[in-house]
């Protein structure tokens, strides 16, 4: 582990406060679901990256763990890309209260 | 430790990829792995969602200002638990322990406070495991089992915490021998960034 000067985690929950507070706030802008859904994925990788890189320490790890860490990350991504095909682009209407699956009813 | 160690013994690298603590690389492994048991779940409600015509708007049906605050008092917790690392790194084993400990209440004020949410979805909100009169009744199979293993989670890392305390109060961790309390910390931590992860994803998008 490098010999570092420790980071000034202060400034890191102030970030991550601001960054938990825009997150809110883009809820509820006049914007299209998409755009905000988008916004919120970049706020809330900023804010996993900060946990990961100063609370974690990663920023000061050698980068062999950086790799181990980042793993799950690609094979997220992968595994959305793997589940892309099973949305048909067919919405399935269900019964209103129970799971009960003979009163279930789909609409295609 | 002999009493003529008073600097951390390291043992010089037999590779490029020994680590200098192989606890810190296991809890390290652990997680990712964690994050995949995370990763499916998140990956499977959005599958699920995506493919439903009535899913209800999230921000309609939970109460987002008691789960920002929620979200607010888990990363509140994390700077606590680095406080707490720092302090017994330079030897203060008494500011550890009140660090760790107001760690631990954070915890357990996010556990009172999801059981609140939860216990008010069920019975005012009647969205259970199994039902929803908002739209679809995955809603809340997703929402509690998501939630649900995540706070198993929380509750798993107060435990795991207050073991450290206790610990650490009998005199076991010092500034040359805090690894112990570094990978609680990077556990903790996990669980927070999850949060951040179950919070945009279930409750704002």
């Amino acid at each position: 582990m490098a010999a570092h000067k420790e980071p000034n985690y202060m400034m890191v929950f102030v970030a991550l406060t601001v960054l938990t507070g825009a997150e809110i706030g883009v809820v509820f802008m006049p914007m299209s679901k998409v755009v905000i859904g988008f916004i919120l994925v970049i706020l809330a990788l900023a804010k996993a990256a900060l946990v990961a890189l100063y609370f974690m320490h990663l920023k000061y790890e050698k980068f062999a763990l950086g790799v181990i860490a980042l793993t799950p990350l690609f094979l997220c991504t992968l595994l959305i890309f793997a589940l892309l095909p099973d949305l048909t682009g067919t919405k399935h209407e269900t019964q209103r209260e129970t799971a009960s699956v003979s009163e279930t009813v789909e609409t295609k | 430790m002999s009493q003529a160690a008073t600097v951390k013994m390291i043992d010089p690298a037999e590779s490029p990829l020994t680590p200098e603590s192989w606890g810190k690389l296991g809890m390290w492994i652990f997680l990712a792995g964690d994050a995949m048991s995370f990763g499916g779940l998140l990956a499977g409600y959005g599958a699920l969602r995506a493919g439903s015509a009535d899913w209800p708007i999230p921000q309609e049906v939970l109460g987002i200002q008691l789960t920002a605050f929620m979200t607010f008092l888990l990363i509140c917790s994390s700077v606590t638990m680095v406080k707490g690392l720092s302090a017994i790194k330079h030897g203060d084993q008494k500011g550890m322990i009140r660090f760790l400990a107001l760690t631990i209440v954070g915890g357990v004020i996010f556990l009172g406070l999801q059981a609140y949410e939860w216990t008010h979805l069920m019975t005012a909100q009647q969205i259970t495991l199994t039902s929803n009169p908002y739209g679809n009744y995955l809603f809340g199979t997703t929402f509690f089992i998501i939630t649900g293993f995540h706070g198993a989670h929380v509750t798993g890392g107060v435990i795991y915490l207050t073991i450290i305390a206790l610990k650490g109060s009998r005199g076991k961790y010092s500034a040359e021998s805090s690894d112990s309390v570094e990978i609680a910390g990077l556990y903790w931590h996990f669980v927070d960034l999850v949060w951040i992860l179950v919070f945009t994803f279930v409750y704002l998008i």
